[in-house]
């Protein structure tokens, strides 16, 4: 009776070594922490009724940030944590915290790595995309909204639900997978990972999984269907395009990525034998699906990055990107060449020299749009006149870092190379280059640059400029050490090495760049602590701080929740910088013929729909029978409900927009 | 099945209903690439028997004729009561989803005979690779049968509460994918694991 | 085909004429054995019924779910290849280098499974 109560839950399940306690009782200080602040503000109502059931693209965007930098905090804990192992723990060093050498035995450090890349790619990158891409997509196509509100917010909750299932394992279960981030059996079956760990991974990638497909879906009927009148998709803005080429990725690939963990999960659940080692399964099909996922996966990382930083270097030039459409070829060339690479990942595989030698030949043809891309920029820059704001030094550290890595992925494209430096420190320099100089540096340089559209006051540029160069300069240290280390022979995921190997001194090296890191983002903190505390200095007062080109700045800063009171027209490329030169903006209010705006209302029900889901999973993770299927018929349930419900929108008349714009303009 | 909303909708509720049956229609590739992935897992793993039953010992010709046209003719029905539903016939409507109702759920019921049939002679999705595939892959499609019988049932409530209003309509146009995007799916699964599992 | 009963009754009739094709060839394949008279060899048979199912693909498309009749840029239309060009490259990327990699590095299931038991894991 208990087990059909409990599934597998026992007492063991609650926290007992000093990590799970300490991290429980993190959250619980800090949730109850929050929520006595709430409480005594009595924000509750406001919290529920404004933010949580909004289905407003620009409080979904805020949301989606806020949780994305929560999640960075942890992601990057997980790193300095990896980082202090890999300093300590060498020949005859001692342990501590029980470790029979460094501070982590060999299981915890291994949960450890797979948490942290998982939460920086799910979490962090995929987080912040989708938070930009939800406050800007729509505006710079002339759109109020995404074309299905609801899914949006369903979208973003099933986001959350995914990162607190992700930490779930610290208050019930004790263990993450061991078994590094993409979970590769056979050390993720059942037989070598008997424990929750892996169930608590796959459950977390299903939920935030389909919040990301769903939103891919979102983006791609919002771009192809409601672009504003005559903009034709030659006409639309860089970051749009790339948003579109990263949402079509996501769109063909996480399909892959949902019946790949899936099928692991059948195995480990119902034993079935598709990556077994055991009656006919075949653990490297997990690895070739896997990474066909994985590969277009970087891409969506960084493809929306190119189209923050085309903005960002027309903009802070003074000149029109250079090469427009020899940009759009070149982002929809890497779009479809992501698909055919997937193989680099694993050349050491087996799969013998003519498959290699293909998939070799693939990767490094990717690398020729990627280079058109550069070019353009650069030549973007030349003969124009500059400004070197801090989202323009992102994209000058973006520029020189980003080349560098890509020369170091050229290199391990050579499958004879790769055979050397494959999971080796150099391939881990290599994605960290990439990903950091691309996703992490576009993200920087994308906040910074639309926060005043979005906030209504700027940044404060000073600090922002420290903590760039503290960020680069902290990356070179931490992350040149490793390459070096890559050739010497050091393999990833090392909790423990020989002093003779003479790697110690690198990762000391290492590790100073991690602290210039993390002072640079306790700078990254402080700039926005002090930017708010002077934002009445700073305030952004004709809706256009940079002397913008497209049409996100055709609106007052604060955004209004309705984007434009008027839809704009467009008739060419860089559309607000033409209205400019005509002498359409800014505009006089009072000529506008102001017309009703028809609203999607909040709703609750995709907090319900997620919070259903996520009882499922823990169900499926606990083998909780009955727990399965009431989230399941939860989830039906609400779907059907939802179905039946017509009343989704409310109207703001005229009279209401011309009284709000008025006020807008007049702060 | 666009116009079907144009006569009486404004522009905008044509606009929507268009980005409706579009975003489905986006939604149902993504569907597309999951059953992708299913027949690749299936192609590669359907030579490991372990030592089990094989395809040749287990499926039969007769029964994967009889569910392929049971399927074939609940495709059919729904295109039906598409068609009535926009001549706004509202019973006729009803009338023919629920033949498709009744279609669909002869498909699954021989389905679920045929997996008990294997079940009880040792071929369980435990047994090989095969097997497992096997019940992945056909079950992935039953399982999507059944949510679309449960769609037809929401859709009849919806159709006798609301009756044939554009918000209604465009629903069913959304089912009346599904339900023939499954079918297609079907053609695949009878030719490529039955057929070409009995050669 | 614009949406009418002609456009199912001609798609039923289509594809129930393609399935019954490609079962009669499946049975009278089996029926004459492996001996000399078989009809086709396996490979070309393979190609006929894939043939076949392509074709129903399309009627289908064509005349149940009217592809043909998206008005304005074929936005379907590309959704629906891009879609399928990612299944050919699943699909037969899969295919190609699992062949590979199972040549190269696979036992036979019983081989793989007495050397993980002798070696006590993998």
């Amino acid at each position: 009776m208990t087990h059909f109560i409990l599934g597998d839950l026992t007492w063991a399940a609650l926290p007992h070594a000093w990590y799970t306690i300490g991290a429980t009782g993190t959250i619980f200080v800090g949730g109850i922490v929050v929520m006595a602040v709430i409480t005594y503000y009595k924000k509750w109502k406001w919290l529920w009724k404004e933010w949580f059931t909004s289905t407003d693209p620009k409080k979904i965007g805020i949301m989606y940030i806020v949780m994305a930098s929560v999640m960075l905090f942890r992601g990057g804990l997980d790193a300095m944590m990896i980082w202090l192992q890999q300093s300590i723990s060498v020949g005859n060093a001692p342990g501590y915290l029980g470790a029979p050498s460094g501070y982590l035995d060999a299981s915890h450090f291994q949960q450890i790595f797979t948490s942290h890349g998982d939460i920086m790619v799910f979490f962090v990158t995929m987080g912040f995309f989708f938070g930009l891409m939800n406050l800007i997509v729509p505006l710079q196509i002339g759109a109020r909204d995404l074309a299905f509100p609801f899914l949006n917010s369903l979208g973003f909750w099933l986001y959350v639900a995914g990162a607190v299932f992700i930490n779930m394992f610290f208050v019930i279960g004790g263990e993450f997978a061991a078994s590094g981030w993409l979970s590769l059996p056979p050390l993720s079956e059942i037989m070598y990972s008997p424990g929750t760990g892996v169930d608590y991974w796959i459950w977390s990638l299903q939920l935030s999984g389909l919040g990301s497909l769903l939103g891919g879906i979102n983006f791609i009927v919002t771009i192809i269907k409601m672009r504003v009148k005559g903009m034709t998709l030659m006409k639309m803005p860089l970051f749009t395009w790339t948003s579109l080429c990263s949402m079509a990725l996501v769109v063909a690939a996480f399909p892959v990525l949902t019946i790949t963990t899936l099928l692991l999960w059948y195995d480990r659940f119902f034993g079935m034998h598709f990556f077994t080692t055991t009656a006919g399964g075949n653990p490297m099909l997990y690895v070739n699906l896997i990474w066909m996922w994985g590969h277009p996966e970087v891409y969506i990382l960084v493809i929306p990055a190119f189209g923050i930083f085309s903005e960002i270097v027309a903009t802070f030039s003074g000149k029109k990107i250079f090469g427009y459409v020899s940009m759009v070829c070149a982002v929809i060339c890497i779009t479809l060449l992501s698909f055919m690479v997937w193989l680099h990942h694993f050349f050491t595989m087996g799969a013998g020299a003519d498959v290699d030698a293909f998939f070799g030949i693939m990767t490094g043809i990717i690398a020729i749009p990627t280079a058109v891309q550069i070019f353009n920029w650069i030549a973007t820059m030349f003969r124009g006149r500059i400004r070197f704001t801090t989202p323009m030094m992102y994209f000058m550290g973006f520029v020189s870092l980003f080349t560098f890595g890509g020369m170091a992925g050229v290199l391990l494209s050579i499958p004879g190379a790769d055979f050397e430096l494959h999971n080796s420190l150099f391939l881990v320099a290599h994605f960290h280059t990439m990903i950091v100089s691309a996703a992490l540096f576009g993200i920087f340089a994308g906040i910074t640059y639309w926060f005043p559209k979005i906030m209504g006051f700027k940044l404060n540029e000073k600090i922002g400029r420290r903590a760039f160069w503290l960020w680069i300069v902290g990356f070179f240290v931490s992350f040149t050490p490793l390459y070096i280390l890559g050739f010497m022979g050091a393999t990833r995921r090392l909790d423990y090495y020989a002093t003779a190997t003479g790697y110690q001194p690198f990762f000391i090296t290492a590790g100073i760049g991690v602290c210039i890191i993390a002072a640079g983002v306790l700078m990254q903190v402080w700039q926005v602590v002090v930017s708010v505390r002077e934002r009445k200095d700073n305030m952004d007062t004709t809706g256009d701080p940079w002397d913008g080109r497209t049409l996100e700045w055709a609106t007052s800063s604060p955004v209004p929740f309705y984007d434009f009171a008027k839809k704009p027209e467009a008739d060419s490329r860089d559309a607000f910088w033409e209205m400019k030169k005509r002498g359409e903006w800014p505009r006089a209010t009072a000529r506008t013929e102001y017309e009703d705006i028809e609203l999607s209302k909040n709703t609750g029900m995709a907090i319900y729909l997620s919070g259903f889901f996520f009882l499922f999973s823990f169900g499926a993770v606990w083998h909780i029978i009955w727990l399965m299927a009431l989230g399941f018929v939860g989830c039906i349930a609400c779907v059907i409900i939802r179905s039946f419900d017509d009343d989704t929108e409310y109207v703001i008349p005229a009279a209401e927009v011309e009284k709000m714009e008025t006020l807008a303009w007049k702060k | 099945m666009e116009k079907m909303n144009e006569t009486n909708a404004t522009a905008a509720q044509a606009a929507q209903a268009d980005r409706h049956a579009f975003g489905f229609w986006v939604y149902l590739m993504t569907d597309l690439v999951i059953f992708g992935v299913l027949f690749a897992v299936y192609y590669v793993l359907k030579a490991s028997t372990f030592g089990g039953p094989s395809s040749n010992d287990l499926f039969s010709l007769s029964t994967a004729l009889t569910n392929t046209i049971v399927l074939l003719t609940s495709s059919f029905t729904c295109g039906l009561a598409t068609l009535a539903a926009r001549s706004k016939k509202l019973n006729q409507t009803i009338a023919w989803l629920a033949v498709t109702f009744m279609l669909g759920a002869t498909f699954l019921t021989l389905e679920l005979s045929e997996f008990s049939r294997f079940m009880s002679a040792g071929a369980s999705w435990q047994r090989s690779a095969f097997l497992s595939a096997f019940f992945t892959l056909v079950g992935t499609h039953g399982l999507h049968i059944a949510v679309g019988l449960l769609w037809i049932a929401v859709a009849i409530v919806q159709l006798k509460v609301k009756g044939l209003t554009p918000s209604v309509v465009s629903k069913l146009d959304r089912f009346t994918l599904f339900w023939h995007f499954l079918d297609i799916v079907w053609i695949f699964i009878f030719t490529t694991v039955y057929l070409m599992g009995i050669m | 085909m614009k949406a009418s009963l002609k456009s199912y009754i001609t798609g039923f009739v289509l594809s129930l004429v393609l399935t019954l094709g490609a079962a009669w060839l499946v049975s009278a394949y089996i029926s004459s054995g492996s001996s000399s008279r078989a009809m086709f060899t396996p490979d070309m048979l393979i190609g006929i019924l894939l043939a076949l199912a392509i074709v129903q693909l399309f009627v289908q498309l064509i005349f149940f779910m009217h592809l043909a009749d998206e008005s304005g840029p074929r936005w379907k239309l590309g959704a629906l290849v891009s879609a399928v060009g990612i299944i050919l490259i699943v699909v037969v990327g899969s295919i190609w280098i699992m062949n590979h990699l199972n040549y190269n590095m696979m036992a036979s299931p019983a081989d793989m499974n007495t050397y993980i038991q002798s070696q006590d894991g993998f």
